[in-house]
């Protein structure tokens, strides 16, 4: 398998697209091949970048993606990739992932490699995966991915972690200045966007957040875009403003920080995942229920048993180590 | 039960507007646990550059009536992914079910059950 995979990865990184795909599709399984996968995979330091794009459910962002990708495309030489991510029923496991339908301008151009990914049970906007495919395209060559998260409300923020810049879709008529005033979502915007600009409270809308960013310092407050992705307008503007943001915070030495950033993230989100795992295996141990009975009976007090419980997990983690 | 992220292309390759068929598919496939791509109306191209991206493990269309776009799509997505089964519905006439079925595609014209076709994406896609 590990020889099979790293001649997939070749291959992908030789521009085989079915490569690439099914590698994706590997990462996405998890497991020991993704595993095998990761390891071959290393950062190239300034060799691409990433914006997300989220927003609340229905804000248009598939719209403006594509409007986003027609501009892009415009520049000659250029390529990018698109992971998509639409969330997964939590009582199915299945999911319906639509965004390619506002896309179908784009979907037989070579120049462009979009993925949708299903949420598969993760929360803050992301799948699991969709880290580990930013690095594996980043590795595979393609300079520019943008991610498009699963529709979100205030707290889903992993897009901020997982990319350089951050655009975040509003429409007019959202809340008040209340709601702007709140944190979340709010905090990691690089620019905000109105889209469907043409619908009623637009201004009210842009006075709002404006009102919200006017304390931050004039260097700092994020631009704000009016867009109509159904008729392609603003998207040059937004382009615009993404290459702006690009160049000032690699100028500032921001986006070394914000990337050193990501990788404490994303390694802390790992070894949460691992001790997560542990915890799990540790709770189908026969000896837990004993101790469980026995809190209940009031033989064993909680803080004994916690102490226990710990110790009982690294003697699992030396076992699995050992063997 | 587990479709363990099994991945299904959907896509209408005709040019008729009955989009209800594909999306109460689409729906019962993802309530099968299935992860539906839906790519709307698309042409050969652009179902074929989907399966590959998309890495799917079965591709279904709905042809409504259009037999030659069909037909042209089919052998698209053979050439570049021959190992995904193909399966297809919508309004499809008798004599091309059985031109369809000759190319090795199954074949759910109006009045086909939904559990029936749910269990035909578990068989196509090695679940069951």
């Amino acid at each position: 398998m590990p020889d099979d995979l790293a001649l997939q990865l070749e291959r992908a990184v030789a521009g085989d697209r079915g490569a690439l795909a099914r590698l994706i599709s590997v990462l996405e399984r998890g497991g020991s091949a993704s595993t095998s996968l990761e390891r071959k995979l290393r950062v190239r330091p300034g060799s691409s970048y990433t914006v997300g794009i989220t927003g609340a459910p229905g804000a248009g962002k598939s719209t403006l993606v594509s409007t986003l990708l027609g501009e892009i495309l415009e520049e000659p030489g250029q390529q990018v990739a698109l992971l998509a991510v639409d969330p997964s029923s939590p009582l199915s496991r299945g999911a319906l992932l639509g965004d390619r339908v506002r896309m179908q301008a784009h979907t037989a151009s070579p120049e462009v490699f979009i993925r949708s990914m299903a949420s598969r049970g993760h929360l803050g906007g992301l799948a699991m995966a969709t880290r580990s495919a930013r690095r594996l395209l980043e590795h595979c060559g393609w300079p520019l991915t943008l991610i498009e998260t699963v529709g979100v409300g205030q707290v889903e923020l992993d897009v901020a972690s997982a990319t350089d810049t951050v655009v975040v879709v509003l429409n007019p008529g959202w809340g008040d200045e209340v709601q702007a005033n709140k944190a979340g979502l709010m905090e990691v915007a690089d620019i905000f966007v109105i889209n469907k600009a043409d619908k009623a409270g637009l201004e009210a809308t842009r006075r709002d957040l404006e009102g919200a960013l006017a304390s931050l310092p004039p260097a700092r407050r994020p631009q704000i875009l009016e867009t109509i992705a159904t008729e392609g307008k603003g998207a040059a503007a937004l382009w615009q403003a993404i290459r702006e943001h690009r160049a000032a915070i690699t100028a500032s030495g921001e986006l070394m920080q914000r990337r050193l950033a990501q990788v404490r993230s994303e390694l802390r989100g790992m070894v949460d995942a691992v001790l997560a795992d542990r915890v799990q295996r540790l709770f189908a141990e026969e000896e837990v229920d004993a101790r469980i009975l026995a809190i209940s009976d009031g033989r064993l007090d909680m803080a004994e048993a916690g102490e226990q419980m710990l110790a009982l997990m690294y003697d699992q983690a030396n076992d699995s180590t050992m063997t | 039960m587990n479709t363990a992220g099994k991945r299904i292309l959907m896509a209408k390759t005709g040019l008729d507007g009955h989009w209800r068929g594909p999306t109460v598919v689409a729906k019962a496939l993802r309530d099968a646990g299935f992860e539906v791509i839906m790519i709307g109306m698309a042409r050969p191209e652009e179902v074929v550059q989907a399966s590959v991206d998309e890495d799917v493990d079965l591709v279904g269309l709905n042809i409504g009536g259009h037999v030659d776009v069909a037909v042209r799509a089919i052998g698209m997505v053979r050439e570049s992914r021959p190992e995904v089964p193909i399966f297809v519905g919508g309004v499809v006439p008798p004599h091309a079910k059985r031109k369809l079925e000759a190319l090795g595609v199954e074949v759910y014209p109006p009045g086909s059950q939904l559990p029936d076709i749910v269990a035909a994406a578990r068989r196509l896609t090695g679940l069951a």
